[in-house]
C-alpha cells in the first residue's frame, strides 16, 4: 500500500523519460503513454478502495520520518480526485491519438502529457507545502508546453498571458512558503495544522488569505479568473479538455485542503468565501452568455462552476464539503466531455463560431447526443449528474441557513441552461452551412472516449447514492483533521 | 543584516511589481525575475537570522543555520529560471510574428465589444456602422 502511493507520480515520470527515448517511433510512444495512464488509473482505484476501507494512508519519501521527510498522503478526497483525474487523462489521450495534427504528432506531446499527469497526481498526494509548490510547477510547466506546442500566432499570444499569470502566482506561492516557514519552521501540512495554532491570529489569517489568493489564481475564482477564457480556447481540443477538466480543479483541491486543514474552525473566512463563490458563479455565467464561440462559452462556464465548488467549501459543514466534492467529480467528467464534443464539432465543420455553424442535428446526430446529455447535466437538469451534485449543495446550504447563496446558485443554473441553449440553437439547430459530404469525417477514436465519458457522467447520476456517501465520508475526514495528522505521524 | 536583506527584498518586490504593470514583454520578464529574487531573499530570511555553516561537527548543533530554506531556494531558482527561459523563447516567437514587444489584447474580447457597439447603434435608430462590422470581420480572420 505504501509503495502504491508513490506510483501515480513515479510511473508517469519514468514513462515520460522512456517516451522521449523512443521518440522516433510514434506508435510505440502512444502505446507507452496509454499503458502508463491505464496503470495509473488502476493504481488510483486500488488506492481509493484501500483508503476507503482502512482510512487515511501516508508514506515518507526516502524513509525520513515526518516532518523532515517529504510526506505523501492519500485520504478519501485525494484518492477520489486521483481516480477521476487518471480516468480523464486516459480518455483524453485516446481522443488525442484519434485526432491527428501538428500538435499531437509532435515528438514532445506524449512525454509532456505524462509529466502533466505526474504533476497532477503529485499535487493531490503531497502532504508538504513546498512539495505542493513543486507539483504545481511540474504541472504548470507541462501545461505551458502543451498550450504552445503548435507555435501558432494566437497560441503564442495567449500562452504568454497564461505563463506570466502562472509565474506571478508561483512567486506569490513562494512568498507564502517563506512566510509560513518563517513563522512555524515546518512545511509539513500535518505539522502545520498544529503549529499554526501557536502563531498570532493576525499573522495566521494573513498567511491563510495569501494562500487563498495563490490557489485562487490557479482555480480562477473571482476576481482572479480573467486569464482563463483567453488562454484555454486556443490550445488543441485534447489539451483544452484536460486543462478545463483538471487544472483549475487542482487549484480548488488546494484551496479546500489548506482551508480545512490549516485553519481553525472559528477562524475560517466563511463570509469572504461565500461572497467570492456568488460573484464567481454570476460573473462566469454572464461572461458565457456574451460569448459567441463554443470553446469560449465553455471556458466561461468553468469559472461559473468553480463558484459552486467554493460555495460548498464556504458552508464549512460536512454536508457542504461533501456537496463540493461530488460537484468536483461531476464537473471534471462533464466539462471534459463538453470540450471534447466542442472539439468534435470544430473537427467536423472547421469552426467553433456559432455564426458559422448550424444544423449539426441533421448532418451528424451523434454529436448532438454527445453535446445534449452533458450540457443538460451541466445546467443541473434532472436526472443527470449535475442535478444530483447541485441538489447536494443546495441541501447543505438550506441546512446551514445560507439562503442568499442558494438563490444565486439556482439563478445561475437557469442562466447556464440559457447559454447551453444558445450553443444548441446556434450550432445544432437551423440550416447546415455546409452539407454532410463537405464536412470532415470524425475518427472513431475521437467519438469513443467522448461517448465513454458521457456514459460515465450518466453512471455518476445512477450511482449518486453511494457516491454521495463516499463524498460524505471524505468530507468528514476533512472536517476532523486528526485522522490526517495521525496518518502522517503514526505511519 | 536582516534588516538590510528585508529592505532589499521589499525593493525587489516593488520594482518587480512596477515592471509587471508595463506593456512591453521584456520589462515583464525582468519584473518577474526581480519578484522571484525578492521571494528567494525572503526564503533565505525565513531561516531566522545568522548561524554557522551547516556541516556536522563544524560547530555546536544549536548555532547551526537551518539549511532547509537554502534547499528551497535552490529548487525555486531552478524552477523560475526554467520558466523565464520558456517565457523568453515565447517572447522571441511572438516577436517573429508581430515585430513588436507588446502584450497583445484578447482579440475575441475586442470582437465582442465591437459587436455590442454595433447593436447599440442600431438601438439608437442609426444604421449599423459598416466599419465596425468589417473590422470585426477583420479581427476574426
Amino acid at each position: 500500500m505504501k509503495v502504491l502511493l508513490a506510483a501515480p507520480i513515479t510511473v508517469p515520470m519514468a514513462a515520460a523519460g522512456l517516451a522521449v527515448i523512443v521518440g522516433r517511433w510514434r506508435s510505440l510512444q502512444r502505446v507507452i503513454s496509454l499503458t502508463t495512464l491505464v496503470v495509473v488509473a488502476v493504481t488510483a482505484i486500488v488506492i481509493l478502495v484501500r483508503v476507503d476501507s482502512e482510512g487515511t494512508s501516508a508514506t515518507q519519501a526516502g524513509g525520513w520520518p515526518a516532518p523532515i521527510g517529504i510526506t505523501l498522503v492519500a485520504d478519501r478526497f485525494a484518492a477520489m480526485m486521483l481516480v477521476i483525474s487518471a480516468l480523464m487523462l486516459a480518455a483524453v489521450l485516446v481522443y488525442a491519438i484519434g485526432q491527428s495534427g501538428v500538435d499531437r504528432d509532435h515528438v514532445g506531446f506524449h512525454p509532456v502529457y505524462l509529466l502533466l499527469a505526474a504533476g497532477i497526481s503529485a499535487a493531490f498526494l503531497t502532504g508538504d507545502l513546498f512539495n505542493l509548490f513543486v507539483s504545481f510547477e511540474v504541472m504548470l510547466t507541462a501545461s505551458y508546453v502543451l498550450l504552445t506546442l503548435g507555435g501558432r500566432r494566437d497560441q503564442v499570444r495567449t500562452g504568454m498571458t497564461y505563463v506570466v499569470i502562472s509565474l506571478i502566482a508561483s512567486v506569490l506561492f513562494l512568498t507564502a512558503v517563506a512566510f509560513v516557514y518563517a513563522s512555524t519552521g515546518t512545511m509539513n501540512l500535518a505539522d502545520l495544522a498544529s503549529k499554526l495554532d501557536t502563531v498570532p491570529s493576525a499573522i495566521r489569517q494573513a498567511l491563510v488569505l495569501l494562500l487563498l489568493v495563490v490557489f485562487g489564481i490557479k482555480a480562477a475564482i473571482f476576481p482572479l479568473f480573467f486569464w482563463l477564457p483567453d488562454s484555454y480556447p486556443t490550445a488543441p481540443t485534447a489539451v483544452t479538455a484536460v486543462f478545463a477538466g483538471l487544472l483549475t480543479k487542482v487549484g480548488v483541491y488546494a484551496i479546500i485542503r489548506t482551508q480545512t486543514l490549516l485553519v481553525e474552525p472559528d477562524e475560517r473566512p466563511q463570509e469572504l468565501l461565500l461572497i467570492i463563490a456568488s460573484a464567481t458563479m454570476v460573473i462566469g455565467v454572464l461572461g458565457a452568455i456574451a460569448q459567441n464561440d463554443i470553446k469560449r462559452i465553455l471556458s466561461f462556464h468553468i469559472i461559473s462552476q468553480i463558484g459552486y465548488m467554493v460555495m460548498g467549501l464556504a458552508l464549512f459543514t460536512v454536508a457542504g464539503l461533501a456537496g463540493a466534492i461530488l460537484y468536483i467529480v461531476h464537473h471534471i467528467v462533464v466539462k471534459t466531455t463538453l470540450f471534447l464534443t466542442g472539439g468534435l464539432v470544430e473537427h467536423r465543420t472547421g469552426t467553433g463560431h456559432l455564426d458559422r455553424l448550424g444544423g449539426i442535428v441533421r448532418t451528424t446526430p451523434i454529436l448532438a447526443v454527445l453535446f445534449l446529455l452533458p450540457a443538460l447535466s451541466l445546467a443541473g437538469v434532472p436526472p443527470f449528474s449535475g442535478f444530483v451534485a447541485k441538489l447536494a449543495l443546495v441541501d447543505a446550504g438550506f441546512a446551514d441557513g445560507n439562503y442568499a447563496v442558494i438563490g444565486v446558485s439556482l439563478l445561475v443554473s437557469l442562466l447556464t441552461l440559457f447559454s447551453m441553449t444558445k450553443i444548441w440553437a446556434g450550432a445544432f439547430w437551423g440550416r447546415p452551412h455546409t452539407s454532410a459530404d463537405e464536412q470532415r469525417p470524425v475518427p472513431i477514436l475521437m467519438i469513443v472516449p467522448t461517448a465513454a465519458l458521457t456514459v460515465l457522467s450518466l453512471a455518476i447520476a445512477i450511482g449518486a447514492g453511494p457516491l454521495l456517501d463516499l463524498s460524505t465520508r471524505a468530507a468528514a475526514d476533512l472536517e476532523v483533521r486528526s485522522d490526517y495528522v495521525e496518518a502522517v505521524f503514526g505511519g | 543584516m536582516t534588516i538590510a536583506l528585508a529592505a532589499t527584498a521589499a525593493t525587489l518586490f516593488g520594482t518587480g511589481t512596477y515592471l509587471l504593470l508595463q506593456r512591453q514583454l521584456s520589462r515583464i520578464v525582468i519584473g518577474l525575475s526581480l519578484l522571484a529574487h525578492g521571494a528567494n531573499l525572503l526564503l533565505l530570511l525565513s531561516a531566522g537570522g545568522r548561524g554557522e555553516p551547516t556541516f556536522v561537527g563544524a560547530a555546536d548543533q544549536d548555532s547551526l543555520l537551518d539549511p532547509l530554506p537554502q534547499a528551497f531556494i535552490l529548487t525555486a531558482i531552478v524552477i523560475t529560471f526554467g520558466a523565464s527561459t520558456f517565457l523568453l523563447a515565447l517572447a522571441y516567437r511572438s516577436y517573429e510574428f508581430t515585430r513588436d514587444d507588446e502584450v497583445q489584447d484578447d482579440l475575441e474580447d475586442r470582437a465582442i465589444a465591437l459587436r455590442v457597439e454595433a447593436t447599440e447603434e442600431v438601438d439608437e435608430g442609426e444604421e449599423p456602422d459598416e466599419t465596425t462590422a468589417s473590422s470585426e470581420q477583420a479581427l476574426r480572420t
